[in-house]
């Protein structure tokens, strides 16, 4: 006997809205392809490429608690502004994150200068150092940027290397070069 | 063995516990009893200690809310639908639910998932409602009641 959906879908939602989750996560549709969201009680934790929903979900119970579900309201207002990113109707995200899965001083640092780079712009490696005040750092920064957990809405698509080559990105770079394109960066 | 996503047990269990839950307690009655079951488990998942026995937690919680939901709607004794489901468990189970089958719910609960699971008592506290002090009283006045017979009528 298969739970029917309709009383699935309540229990998911009713699990998030009486605050019993640690985590509750989403699949959605981009142009892109599918994006793996997951969030906290603080906010979104979690954007991930090709998801494999089984590995991310273990790897979020280790680090934020053990109540992880699949449940889509709680990332309602993240889906809709990706929507209108993708339809190019908005250039910058406004929900609350969770860097929780960010470990280091500099990595923060890191990601919170990433956040001011503004919508159809680039920058590089070595610049984004320098304002982190380690000018050295560009390699270090490029880490951080591989391992960015909400790409799209902290913009490491907008940071390639010295010569403008798109030097990588986590999720492939014919991705990165497809956002560069939607806000307007020629390339 | 570390505690799974809860995704994991959810999507494992949630079938057989919505046909555990029609079979005892109707179709209709099931749904609502199907979200209370998984939103306690949701309540008492965090404080599990281990991924073991989880399949065993999850029916005893389905239990509960069987005989709760017998309690406030038939006001039939809450023993005759908490008779057990000995093809839904394993051997261990419906050989102890079979001697347990008089005592108390909560005791019997406790006797079973103590003796029949090995579940430490904080587990069984999780499972119960309550605390690891009053599942192990709980477990203990069922063993004393079982070897003094005194079975309530």
């Amino acid at each position: 006997m298969t739970v029917p959906a309709d009383l699935d879908a309540r229990f998911r939602a009713r699990a998030a809205e009486e605050g019993l989750l640690d985590v509750a996560t989403a699949a959605h549709e981009t142009p892109i392809g599918t994006l793996l969201l997951a969030a906290t009680a603080a906010g979104l934790c979690t954007v991930a490429f090709d998801p494999e929903p089984e590995a991310t979900e273990e790897r979020l119970a280790r680090r934020f608690g053990a109540r992880v579900l699949r449940s889509p309201r709680p990332l309602d207002p993240v889906r809709r502004q990706l929507d209108d990113y993708f339809e190019g109707r908005r250039r910058s995200f406004d929900v609350d994150l969770d860097l929780g899965t960010v470990t280091g001083e500099f990595g923060r640092l890191v990601l919170a200068e990433l956040a001011r780079v503004p919508y159809g712009s680039t920058t590089t490696y070595g610049s984004l150092a320098a304002r982190t005040g380690r000018p050295r750092a560009a390699r270090a920064v490029g880490t951080v940027m591989n391992r960015n957990p909400l790409p799209i809405v902290l913009p490491c698509h907008r940071v390639v290397g010295s010569t403008g080559s798109l030097v990588g990105y986590a999720g492939g770079l014919e991705r990165k070069e497809r956002l560069l394109r939607l806000e307007g960066v020629a390339l | 063995m570390a505690l799974p996503p809860f995704e994991r047990l959810y999507e494992e269990t949630s079938a057989e516990i919505f046909a555990f839950l029609a079979r005892r307690l109707g179709r209709a009655r099931a749904e609502d009893a199907f979200q209370e079951t998984f939103l306690r488990a949701l309540r008492g998942y965090g404080r599990l200690e281990h991924g073991r026995h989880l399949r065993a937690w999850l029916y005893t919680i389905a239990g509960r809310v069987v005989i709760d939901a017998a309690r406030a709607e038939a006001r039939r004794p809450p023993l005759a639908a908490a008779e057990p489901a000995a093809a839904d468990a394993r051997p261990a189970y419906a050989e102890l639910e079979h001697l347990a089958s008089a005592l108390p719910p909560t005791e019997r609960a406790a006797v079973v998932l103590r003796y029949g699971y090995d579940l430490d008592y904080a587990e069984i506290g999780a499972a119960l409602g309550s605390s690891a002090e009053a599942a192990r009283q709980a477990a203990s006045s069922g063993v004393r009641r079982l070897r003094g017979k005194e079975l309530p009528v």
